[in-house]
């Protein structure tokens, strides 16, 4: 087995708040291998964006990260301790160089005053050695890549000459251009109509394929997941409560909380079926609940609620390294 | 008549003359176009359509709120009848006690230098339907409790709730001048799809206890299928296609419908169905295209799609879809 390109370990990270320490990620670990397609799903402020953040070294200043937190970046020849990165200079291999992020408001992520040709150019310019005039003819050849029709013209045009689904194209050449091993998508496809997402969506596809990169998928729609990821892992008020390739999280759920995800979700296939909330709200990020995070809104703690009141669920996991943290799966089928 | 029809609209068009231009003909952005719609009372009527589409601005034609270039939309219940275009003064205020809009986001609907009691409360005070402090604290307990909401929060300000619940106070606020037609625009789509399931349930039940007719717009056609009666579809400034929802999910006429629900990504990782591709966007409505306004994404498209406008028709009973060639594609 080839190792991962990414390592996470006991990943905890807290805000410097003035209501004191926030935990926005709490000891999540996971790796994700070349090539692979790995996707976060979880709520609003379920921390699935600051963890993604924490791989590039975006988070705020006021962030803090635990003693033992430890992200491993392995490139060809060496492997990057990302956390001790302190300089801007060494960060710019996960930030462009190795790493690169696509963001969910595409128009908010390009400078409006410049040029989309010449924002292509600088960051091909500050990881690459390539000069300005191949830089250009790279990043033209990758505009036509992802669908963009007369590139060289719209090369020299402003985000707001660009519709919706053009723009959300740009910002994946761009962030393809300088070649990273591991492509970050945060709700790439969220504010786009369903048609436009179905185009990027397959656009985004091929790409794997063809540069043979990693995605980490950040989103909050359990069927964009379904269609494009490998595995999946689950967030939960800054907890991994799940992780499982996209058959086994999908088709059988082991967390309660990914079942009423997906009990809430309209399906298409039976309009009869009744949508069942998750109950409550996620509790504020200050007031975590002891024990397993997921206990005040969690619906099958029949008979063992005392124990997921107080005590953290750990790990348990099958055969097919299928994990999950919650005291029913160690409980329940031992078998 | 048979049906018992709330609202309907009858060639309905909306245009916005654009500013600026002093030669020859001012362009209009033709946001709705020729709309024929029926909303039968009591019913949960959904509006599905892309970014652009005019769905938004149809909505608030249909609660005067939008102007009406041409055509009609006439409300009828069983007390008053009003031609929307022609409605001013007391009129006017009466309509907008009967009609009320939801909007999108749950944290710009708000006023956060207002209690949640004086939110909903405002709408009573305004329109004077309450004669004493003492009746409006008790009409809004009552639909507090309606929404869910609980009653110890009503002093409390927006930012202390959360989405789910600042959409529930939304609804409230709707609800509190006992109208009987609302718009929800988009009322779910900022929102967690645990907390979404929670308020369209909401939605749901207070259909069914009081009867408020709903016009339900949403770029989502699963959240759309699951919760209304009807569904009209609209690209580019016009309706499609309207069925029943059931008859619109099993014999989707129009290209355009067949594109949305495909594109759809399916829960199943096995189903590999490829989306059905439509190139392109969406034309601009200042400009659109001749013929049938979908042409230039239709896969199907021919020559006639190109130069004739598809007529408006009736496929089977309550089913209106408007293409040349809706029955050889089905």
């Amino acid at each position: 087995m080839t190792s991962p390109l990414i390592s996470v370990k006991n990943l905890t990270l807290r805000f410097k708040t003035d209501e004191g320490l926030v935990t926005a990620v709490n000891d999540v670990s996971f790796d994700i291998a070349p090539g692979e397609v790995l996707g976060l799903v979880g709520e609003s402020g379920s921390g699935k964006s600051v963890t993604a953040k924490s791989l590039m070294m975006l988070n705020a200043d006021n962030s803090v990260y635990d003693d033992d937190s430890q992200i491993i970046l392995r490139t060809d020849d060496e492997e990057i301790d990302v956390l001790s990165l302190k300089r801007p200079k060494e960060q710019i291999i996960v930030r462009g160089g190795a790493i690169s992020m696509i963001f969910q408001e595409p128009m908010a992520s390009f400078a409006p005053a410049i040029s989309i040709g010449d924002q292509m150019i600088e960051q091909l310019l500050i990881h690459s050695d390539m000069t300005a005039a191949q830089a250009k003819e790279v990043s033209i050849e990758m505009l036509d890549r992802v669908g963009i029709p007369e590139p060289a013209h719209r090369f020299k045009q402003y985000a707001f000459e660009f519709s919706g689904g053009m723009r959300q194209r740009a910002m994946i050449a761009m962030a393809l251009s300088t070649k990273p091993r591991l492509l970050i998508a945060d709700e790439p496809t969220t504010a786009l109509d369903v048609t436009i997402q179905a185009q990027v969506i397959e656009l985004m596809k091929d790409l794997v394929d063809e540069f043979h990169m990693s995605i980490l998928f950040i989103t909050h729609d359990l069927g964009v997941i379904a269609q494009t990821a490998d595995r999946v892992a689950v967030m939960y008020l800054g907890n991994l409560v799940e992780t499982g390739t996209v058959r086994q999280v999908i088709n059988t759920p082991a967390h309660p909380y990914t079942r009423g995800l997906l009990n809430s979700l309209p399906k298409l296939e039976d309009l009869d079926a009744p949508l069942t909330p998750v109950p409550g709200d996620i509790p504020s990020p200050l007031d975590r609940p002891s024990g397993c995070v997921f206990h005040t809104r969690c619906v099958e703690t029949a008979g063992i609620a005392e124990q997921c009141r107080t005590q953290i669920p750990g790990y348990s996991s099958d055969s097919s390294n299928h994990q999950v943290a919650c005291h029913l799966a160690t409980q329940g089928d031992e078998s | 008549m048979s049906k018992d029809i709330l609202i309907s609209a009858r060639d309905l068009s909306v245009h916005f003359p654009l500013r600026g231009f002093v030669f020859g003909e001012r362009p209009v952005v033709r946001a709705c176009e020729g709309i024929n719609l029926e909303i039968e009372k009591g019913s949960f009527f959904g509006l599905v359509g892309e970014s652009g589409s005019g769905k938004t601005t149809l909505g608030r034609a249909m609660l005067k709120a939008a102007p009406i270039s041409h055509g009609e939309v006439v409300y009828t219940d069983h007390e008053v009848t009003y031609d929307l275009g022609r409605l001013k003064g007391p009129e006017l205020k009466d309509y907008r006690k009967r009609s009320q809009l939801i909007f999108q986001d749950p944290y710009a609907a708000l006023s956060p230098r207002m209690t949640v009691r004086d939110i909903i409360a405002e709408p009573l005070e305004v329109m004077g339907l309450t004669s004493s402090r003492e009746e409006t604290d008790a009409r809004v307990r009552e639909i507090a409790a309606k929404c869910r909401l609980n009653l110890e929060h009503l002093r409390r300000f927006p930012h202390a709730f959360s989405g789910g619940q600042r959409q529930r106070i939304s609804i409230a606020r709707a609800l509190v001048s006992d109208p009987r037609f609302i718009v929800a625009d988009e009322s779910v789509a900022a929102l967690d799809v645990s907390i979404q399931a929670d308020v369209l349930n909401l939605l749901n039940s207070i259909q069914q206890d009081s009867g408020i007719t709903f016009l339900f717009i949403s770029h989502d056609l699963s959240v759309i299928a699951h919760t209304c009666d009807f569904v009209a579809v609209m690209y580019l400034g016009q309706i499609v296609e309207a069925a029943p929802t059931r008859k619109l999910f099993s014999e989707t006429s129009h290209p355009y419908t067949k594109a949305l629900l495909s594109a759809i990504p399916s829960l199943d990782p096995d189903d590999h169905h490829v989306a059905q591709k439509l190139e392109g966007e969406i034309p601009s409505p200042i400009n659109p295209p001749p013929g049938c306004r979908f042409n230039t994404r239709c896969p199907h498209a021919q020559e006639r799609c190109r130069t004739e406008v598809p007529e408006w028709r009736e496929m089977s009973s309550g089913h209106h879809v408007a293409c040349h060639f809706s029955e050889e594609l089905a």
